[in-house]
């Protein structure tokens, strides 16, 4: 099991070395080990996957198999799965079994991927350390004292701990790529429209975007073949033609232009990723890349105008979630109005009513001009710099997130120094623009270092080809924490 | 003091798509509840909104048959606030920029005074697309409250009017109009009971000659027209009488109790909630291109002004008769039906208005279902017309055609009501009533007219109605010179 890869997983099923059934049971094994540490899953089914696992071999034994029958993965508790609890991470949805499945479980069903269980995430996906989680805080699998980053933090540490060979995240404002970096894994936000939102709890409608996590980028490729393509059930979703992720990625980097954003190497980036980062320009260099060094003046406005206005369409999207239908409600209560008042401060713990207070307050009579419209103007000043820098760079290049893992609690009273981890992930989800984050070091204390790329719209392969072709000189990417074996 | 009455009315039409505006669930009235509600319409985590283009083209239709302007990029908002029948916690409604804006529609007034007609025109501010609520059922539930989410996710059209209408039948003239229209135009079925076609009154009042308007109360939920009579006058009269007396109006939601009469108080302006309006994330600003346009323009049928422009040219009908015959499109095919099959548009109007009317509001049946076709009322008149019936004849062979006895012309055979064409005949039946009226004639030779006419009916009695009364007429002058 050390050697994770998808492919060489896939391969073994094929040459029927290994039963998927065989496979998801030693996962469902290490699950069981790892699980009371490190608090990656929220549900697991082993009937369930078990099950999967069995439908997915009688695919192979028909020679039906795809590229990726049998491989198991893990979802994110964001993903709605039939049959299964769903629950977001948060107390409002403890006793939330989805009736029906995302398009995105759609999809891995289609291909015959097994599911290990439900990942712990912070609740509704508002967080960046898994703290916020009902279900309790998930551990770093690189030191269980110091928190897995987050919202996907059960998805990032469930890889990085070799509980399941990959996992989806969902990505709002670095879920996906902060995560990926303070676990060492590799993980990849598309490009806005281009997977489904159908069947993903929402928190930011125009941000949510779900994506692939894994240890390589050649096994993100994979997944994002599968998980990729034209719902009609969601109307933000792209009509464009389907595209093999697989394509570029052996292909050189010889005259590849590598953006360098200056406002992304300035104050508060800690000395030691800024190290690795300027190591890993270098060895993109050796390989054939040039470097260009570009602004995205205003991204420094990023995380105000984020915190408007993700908050402001939470606090509609979390508006559902009243007690009536499903879900939890108040035991107790006296009218229509108390029985709201108590199930939602009951149900939903301090950051997500932080985050509808802001949200309500932002819409309301007489401040939407001043907040609500403002942000989207600056939205889209985000959005022209990165267009502008794209005129002359093929990917951009920064550190994922401005320090490694810090420690659980160290940063959970103060939601401001919470909220500048995503100070650099949190424009391309503004702009709509693919990003992801691919491991390229460790600080002194043995924690995992995270680059980001952010690429034009629709340069998933290219950024895939940037990243495989950097973990086929480095192998940052296959290191696995050595205290949990 | 005189006072003046403003109003202005918003009017919520449901649209007769087949399914609902963002799912695909089914919009038919009256299924057990919670039947027709998908995951998308009871708001599962997770769901996503898509747009229905048959909602969108019903308003495009509207926006078209009322020559208001077409937001070629219109946008869905949400409207934020909390209630147990409102699933998503929000509704999907355009706020900023609706698909329809401006337009006019023109409507006549009956004046109880003259007994004339007036015409006028009505300005519409908008019509916007919106999404309906859930129904909350609070009887039988023993002191809870049961959602029915059959009717969530419904599509709506709001039309609503400039405040231009200044008494309860200007505004009852106004939603009987939008009434013919929007069923005309076949984009709502315009069942009042069911909810399909519902009014939301604004009434103010201010003393003549003041420019701007007084403080407003919002009537909720009118669906009859009998209802939204009795709701403004009783408004209105509160409200001068309240100003009257000393009083303030204050901005309020008020609901109408049919079995009072009168207005209540449901919430205040101080209640009025922040709905906290933004563009709905999960939708696309709605893109209406010129073809589209085009092949809905295309698709309109002829519009109720332009066919009582038609009328009144092509069948040289008054301007009353041809609102009333414009009433329906069902109506308006009938009566040109009639009219084409006999080719008196006169006649066909007042039959239509007269004797089948009056038949099928005593049969309490509806124009599509008249057992009389618009074929046979032609033929009917046509006989009137070329001499084989007269008016009295006519009307027992339509009590034929309305009991199913067969066409106009078996009808006339069997129950022999031609009428007599036979000179000779006639010429007898008129010696023979001279003969035995000879102290008429010697009145009518003395000077008194009244005898004629006495003499007249006395040859139709004899010859059992069948007499043409202008054959009549001639023979007896003839006669008696």
């Amino acid at each position: 099991m050390s050697d994770a890869r998808l492919s060489a997983l896939a391969a073994q099923l094929a040459a029927r070395q290994v039963s998927s059934r065989e496979l998801a049971q030693q996962y469902l094994d290490r699950i069981a080990t790892l699980n009371p540490t490190i608090n990656a899953f929220i549900t697991v089914d082993a009937d369930k996957t078990l099950a999967e696992a069995a439908a997915a071999d009688a695919l192979i034994a028909a020679g039906n198999a795809g590229p990726l029958t049998g491989v198991p993965i893990a979802h994110k508790d964001i993903f709605c799965t039939d049959g299964w609890l769903t629950t977001c991470g948060s107390k409002m949805l403890h006793n939330f079994i989805a009736p029906y499945d995302a398009h995105v479980i759609q999809r891995f069903k289609a291909a015959g991927m097994p599911s290990l269980g439900k990942t712990n995430m912070d609740e509704f996906a508002m967080g960046s350390s898994n703290e916020t989680s009902h279900f309790g805080p998930v551990k770093n699998p690189w030191n269980p004292a110091y928190v897995p980053g987050g919202s996907s933090g059960g998805a990032a540490a469930c890889v990085a701990a070799r509980m399941a060979p990959a996992a989806t995240g969902t990505d709002t404002g670095g879920s996906i790529r902060q995560p990926a970096a303070l676990c060492g894994i590799t993980g990849l936000k598309p490009t806005y429209g281009l997977v489904s939102r159908y069947g993903m709890i929402a928190f930011a409608s125009s941000l949510d975007q779900a994506g692939p996590m894994a240890p390589s980028a050649e096994d993100c490729a994979l997944l994002l073949n599968v998980m990729t393509g034209f719902d009609p059930k969601d109307s933000t979703s792209l009509d464009r033609e389907k595209e093999d992720y697989t394509r570029s990625l052996d292909q050189p980097l010889t005259g590849l232009r590598v953006g360098l954003p200056k406002e992304f190497f300035a104050e508060g980036l800690n000395n030691e990723v800024a190290a690795a980062v300027e190591t890993a320009v270098a060895e993109l260099k050796k390989l054939g890349a040039t470097t260009v060094e570009i602004s995205l003046a205003n991204s420094k406005l990023a995380i105000p105008v984020y915190y408007v206005l993700a908050p402001a369409e939470a606090s509609s999207n979390l508006s559902r979630f009243d007690g009536v239908r499903y879900g939890y409600r108040a035991p107790d209560y006296a009218s229509l109005d108390d029985m709201y008042c108590k199930t939602r401060a009951q149900g939903f713990g301090a950051e997500v009513k932080r985050r509808i207070l802001i949200g309500a307050y932002v819409l309301s009579h007489g401040y939407y001009d001043a907040y609500y419209l403002q942000a989207q103007k600056i939205r889209r000043l985000i959005a022209d710099d990165f267009n502008e820098a794209f005129k002359t760079c093929d990917v951009i290049l920064g550190p994922t997130a401005p320090g490694t893992a810090f420690k659980l609690g160290e940063k959970s009273d103060d939601p401001v120094e919470m909220y500048l981890n995503d100070l650099y992930t949190i424009p391309a989800n503004l702009a709509g623009l693919p990003g992801m984050s691919l491991p390229c070091g460790f600080d002194a204390k043995g924690l995992p270092i995270g680059l980001q790329l952010v690429g034009d719209y629709f340069s998933e392969a290219k950024m895939l080809n940037v990243a495989h072709q950097y973990q086929r000189v480095t192998d940052w990417h296959i290191r696995a924490p050595e205290g949990l074996k | 003091m005189k006072w003046e009455t403003v109003i202005g009315l918003e009017v919520h039409t449901q649209l007769a798509t087949r399914s609902k505006i963002f799912s695909g669930s089914s919009t038919a009235f009256g299924a057990a509840p919670n039947t027709q509600a998908s995951a998308v319409d009871i708001a599962l985590p997770g769901v996503l909104p898509v747009l229905n283009k048959g909602a969108v083209e019903c308003a495009i239709k509207f926006g078209l048959a009322i020559g208001a302007t077409l937001n070629r990029v219109n946008v869905f908002d949400r409207k934020n606030y909390f209630y147990p029948d409102l699933p998503k916690g929000y509704q999907i409604s355009q706020l900023a920029k609706p698909i329809v804006e401006g337009g006019a529609l023109k409507i006549v007034v009956p004046s109880t005074d003259s007994g004339q007609s007036e015409d006028k025109v009505v300005h519409l501010t908008r019509a916007h697309l919106e999404e309906d609520a859930g129904k909350s059922l609070h009887e039988d539930f023993h002191g809870m409250t049961g959602i029915d989410l059959n009717r969530a996710g419904t599509p709506l059209l709001e039309i609503v009017s400039e405040p231009e209408m200044r008494s309860s039948a200007e505004a009852v003239a106004y939603a009987r109009a939008l009434h013919t229209l929007v069923t005309w135009i076949g984009i709502c079925d315009g069942n009042m009971q069911e909810g399909s076609f519902r009014v939301d009154a604004n009434v103010s009042v201010r003393p003549v000659g003041q420019a701007e308007f007084g403080t407003r109360r919002e009537i909720k939920n009118l669906n009859s027209f009998k209802f939204l009579q009795q709701a403004i006058d009783y408004e209105v009269h509160w409200q001068i009488e309240t100003l009257e007396d000393g009083g303030r109006i204050e901005q309020a939601t008020v609901l109408f109790d049919p079995d009072t009469g009168e207005t209540r108080m449901m919430r205040s302006k101080e209640d009025a909630h922040d709905y906290r309006y933004f563009p709905d994330p999960d939708l696309l600003p709605v893109k209406l291109d010129e073809p589209w346009i085009e092949a809905v323009r295309a698709a309109l049928p002829e519009l109720p002004a332009a066919m009582q422009a038609r009328f009144q040219n092509d069948y040289g009908v008054s301007v009353y008769d041809a609102t009333v015959l414009t009433g329906s499109r069902a109506l308006a095919d009938y009566f040109e039906g009639v009219a084409r099959a006999c080719g008196q548009g006169k006649l066909a109007a007042n039959w239509v208005m007269g004797e089948l009317s009056a038949a099928l509001n005593k049969a309490e049946l509806d124009i599509a279902q008249s057992p009389v076709s618009a074929t046979q009322l032609g033929t009917l008149i046509a006989r009137i017309q070329d001499g084989t019936l007269s008016g009295k004849l006519a009307k027992q062979v339509f009590e034929g055609l309305w009991e199913g006895a067969g066409e106009v012309d078996a009808i006339i055979e069997a129950r022999g009501l031609k009428q007599m064409s036979d000179t000779g005949e006639l010429e007898k039946i008129v010696d023979e009533v001279l003969a035995a009226n000879p102290k008429s004639v010697e009145e009518f030779r003395a000077g008194k007219e009244k005898a004629f006419n006495a003499l007249v009916g006395q040859v139709m009695k004899a010859s059992r109605g069948k007499a043409n009364p202008a054959q009549v007429n001639e023979l007896l002058k003839a006669r008696l010179q």
